[in-house]
């Protein structure tokens, strides 16, 4: 039986700061960057008003935020943050020292299309630039959905088997700044659900088995020199965690679940199990085309969909078992790998189809870069392209751009 | 601290750097570390830039420190502090999180002269303006050593590194040494000072003072390398006195009081005041350095050892002017 | 490439790269070509060569004089040029 909630009328950015407010995290290391400031400057008010006991840190740059969102979880604290294309790509060297310290950090990442030329609107290249750095990344739908990951974040992020940062991207603009009816659990639900931060030990250099926390009664040295005689150790250490972390974003899915009314998973597949054309896709766009599957199922045309909603961990398995029967499936890439064959979501999927003995046509629609509009109509577009796939047999393209002139 | 400490009481205070790490033999840090580290006063946290400090003493699986350490990258030793600093005032405001059963927790930051006057300098300079609670100690060995002797903002004007070669032409770095601890004041942040570790008592007593002040404090060390600046291991207390006493490195404190930034000459610095006679001139500071060895050889350029001395006379100036001594 | 196997594998070494072992395990002792020889007629227990040593290679004995701690000393030579009374010798190790 799901609790009982309160419908708030809230952008995205809001949600964000709702949850984190409910959260209640010690320390919040920000810099604003448009379309990711409605959160800060909501938290901050938070902060003013004393509704929260944290520690807003108003650091001078992004790069700076994450190092102090590192050191106040080394230091045993729960930290976030939040950031936008190129605020990311500021942070990027330290993405990977995050994960490799093994910090639980949640950072919010309102997804905005890198520079240059400067541009404020979403796409996915910031959160893509960042596939490698070994933090969870997970793609939200709407704004609902952004309210409840950042709930679960913590609860992932600080699993024992997991222990890595993770990312709770939302489209910027179309999420972030539109206004929704998202539902909300009640202060003291969110506060159970996440509960307080529970550590895992380390072996120290004292010979004792610490909890791994940086205690002046128990203390630990993080951030060595590795040479290359343990290196690649300590990366298997996180590739393992990263190996873990499917099922537990899946029963921490499960769990709010069973609470909310809303359970999430690592793919959430729409009027997909009988349909012969399908699309695969990140964040908001598959809202929208849920309307076009719609409209085609009525025509009497077997369409669907599949939105991932983890994309770090690449849930292999479910997607596999999703997609492995359809005729003919469009993945949608909002991001761009120049020099690549198709765009990094396209690479991926087409990657772990090789071994299968059952797949599907797999075409590529490169859309939506820089903010350009993906309404319904251009979704139809590359549904008919697919019907015209599944009937020739052929893809005469494999990569194709949506919606540029030119 | 009581006011007066004697070296025998020192040696008193645990080592909280052990031995085994691999700096240098001779190399001032070493030495520097383990001074700060006899000052501490309680629960303490350390945070490290990117450097030849943070290498030496931390290559997996060994660790040198019996305190709670982080490195996190080169430019953001004080970012991270920020963070940890920020971290502990969360935990004492809720009451709960590991560090809340502590009254007090220093955070101490060690960055060298690239960590700090360039690449770290927005870090540190963010942290001033927040005004965290912290001490920050440069200990300035005048280069990117731990990279191969590259040259950086704090290497004075002439020294020879890989990146500011004696050349033919050009003589050594041409720009001169960024005076980062007045920038530091500058920012009117609660405490500044100088220190060279041939001054052991005074060193102690300010990052002591660092620590008991309320917000961010700013130590900058003269930390002379031997592989660097080109001289037998065994003289570096020698060279660390010499920049003192020759006014290359003075030694003083600037406090900001009641919207005022109050300077002090310290000890070593304030005999010299008192007796100019006593100042010796930078050219015994220099002629000592390899670094320095084409201002002699294969002719003594006296242009450059006198814009140096300039340099260094008008420095002095500045600072005895702010401590009231001119 | 043997040198490398006997190290310990991925499960065994603690996460996030904290470390494991202390630096006194690393006998830094051998780097040294000259070793300090202390003149314990000459010696005032000052404790400079203490204070000054950048490895804290110097220990204080119970009695309280210094005694050099030859395994981690890597014979720099701050202490014989320190000492205010010349009680330190640099000797070929």
């Amino acid at each position: 039986m799901a609790v009982k909630q309160i419908v708030m009328g809230l952008n995205g950015d809001e949600a964000v700061a709702y949850a984190i407010k409910q959260v209640d995290p010690d320390v919040v290391a920000a810099y604003p960057i448009t379309p990711q400031t409605i959160i800060v400057e909501r938290f901050s008010e938070y902060v003013a008003n004393g509704e929260v006991h944290t520690e807003f840190v108003a650091v001078e740059s992004e790069h700076s935020a994450l190092s102090a969102c590192v050191g106040a979880a080394a230091a045993g604290a729960r930290a976030f943050t939040a950031t936008a294309a190129n605020g990311l790509a500021l942070m990027w060297e330290i993405l990977y020292i995050a994960s490799s310290c093994r910090l639980p950090i949640v950072m919010a990442i309102v997804n905005r299309a890198l520079s240059g030329p400067i541009n404020i609107h979403p796409d996915h290249s910031d959160a893509m630039g960042a596939r490698d750095s070994g933090w969870i990344q997970i793609f939200c739908e709407n704004s609902q959905e952004a309210y409840d990951s950042i709930i679960q974040a913590w609860r992932i992020a600080e699993h024992p088997d997991v222990q890595l940062p993770v990312m709770v991207c939302l489209d910027g603009f179309v999420l972030s700044h539109t206004l929704e009816n998202v539902m909300t659990l009640p202060d003291d639900v969110v506060k159970k659900f996440v509960g307080e931060r529970k550590f895992v030990t380390v072996k120290n250099h004292f010979g004792k088995e610490v909890p791994f926390i940086l205690d002046p009664e128990n203390p630990i040295t993080i951030g060595p020199l590795d040479l290359y005689d343990f290196y690649f150790e300590h990366k298997m250490q996180q590739i393992d965690a990263m190996g873990k972390a499917p099922k537990v974003i899946e029963e921490i899915g499960k769990e709010y679940g069973e609470l909310s009314g809303r359970t999430y998973g690592l793919v959430h597949p729409y009027k997909l199990e009988d349909a012969e054309i399908a699309i695969v896709g990140l964040g908001s766009t598959m809202g929208t085309a849920k309307i076009v599957v719609d409209k085609l199922r009525e025509k009497g045309v077997k369409a669907g969909l599949l939105r991932i909603r983890s994309f770090r961990p690449f849930p292999v398995q479910q997607i596999i078992e999703n997609l492995k029967d359809k005729k003919v499936i469009g993945v949608l890439d909002r991001a761009v790998s120049f020099g690549a064959y198709g765009g990094p979501l396209f690479s991926e999927i087409r990657n772990i189809f090789y071994d299968q003995d059952i797949r599907p046509l797999i075409s590529n629609y490169i859309y939506g870069l820089g903010g350009r509009d993906m309404p319904p109509q251009r979704l139809m577009i590359i549904f008919e392209d697919l019907q015209k796939i599944a009937e020739t047999g052929r893809i005469e393209k494999t990569v194709k751009y949506i919606g540029v002139r030119g | 601290m009581s006011e007066k400490i004697t070296i025998k009481d020192l040696a008193q205070k645990p080592d909280l750097l052990m031995p085994g790490h691999r700096l240098c033999a001779g190399c001032a840090a070493g030495t520097i570390v383990r001074l700060v580290l006899k000052a501490t006063r309680g629960p303490t946290i350390i945070t490290n830039a990117t450097g030849c400090l943070e290498v030496a003493t931390t290559i997996f699986p060994y660790s040198s420190w019996k305190v709670p350490w982080i490195h996190n990258a080169f430019e953001n030793a004080a970012a991270t502090a920020s963070g940890i600093e920020a971290a502990f005032n969360a935990m004492k405001r809720t009451g709960k999180g590991p560090l809340a059963k502590y009254e007090h927790v220093d955070v101490i930051a060690f960055a060298g002269d690239g960590g700090t006057y360039d690449i770290g300098f927005q870090a540190l300079s963010g942290a001033f303006e927040r005004g965290h609670d912290f001490l920050y100690i440069l200990y300035d060995n005048e280069a990117y050593m731990n990279t191969g002797i590259q040259r950086s903002g704090g290497t004075p004007r002439c020294a020879w590194t890989t990146t500011s070669p004696a050349g033919s032409v050009i003589p050594g770095k041409r720009e001169w040494k960024k005076p980062i601890a007045r920038i530091a004041a500058e920012h009117e942040i609660p405490y500044v000072a100088t220190a060279s570790p041939a001054y052991p008592i005074d060193l102690v007593r300010k990052v002591r003072k660092g620590l008991e002040v309320e917000g961010p404090a700013f130590i900058h060390v003269l930390s002379p390398c031997t592989r660097g600046w080109r001289y037998p291991p065994e003289k570096t207390i020698k060279i660390a006195k010499l920049a003192v006493e020759t006014c290359f490195f003075p030694l003083w404190e600037a406090e900001f009081k009641d919207g005022e930034i109050v300077y002090t000459l310290s000890a070593p610095s304030e005999r010299i005041a008192r007796k100019p006679e006593l100042k010796k001139p930078v050219e015994e500071y220099l002629k000592l350095q390899g670094r320095f060895s084409h201002l002699f050889r294969p002719k003594k350029r006296e242009d450059l050892i006198n814009e140096i001395q300039q340099w260094v006379d008008r420095e002095w100036k500045l600072i005895l002017k702010r401590c009231g001594k001119l | 490439m043997s040198s490398e196997e006997k190290l310990p594998g991925w499960r065994e070494i603690p996460i996030a790269g904290v470390t494991y072992k202390p630096s006194t395990e690393y006998k830094t002792g051998d780097w040294k070509v000259y070793k300090p020889v202390i003149n314990y007629e000459k010696c005032t227990k000052c404790m400079f060569c203490y204070t000054y040593c950048p490895d804290g290679a110097i220990k204080i004995r119970e009695d309280g004089f210094p005694e050099p701690d030859y395994d981690f000393c890597k014979g720099c030579g701050i202490c014989a040029e320190e000492c205010p009374v010349k009680a330190i010798e640099m000797v070929k190790d």
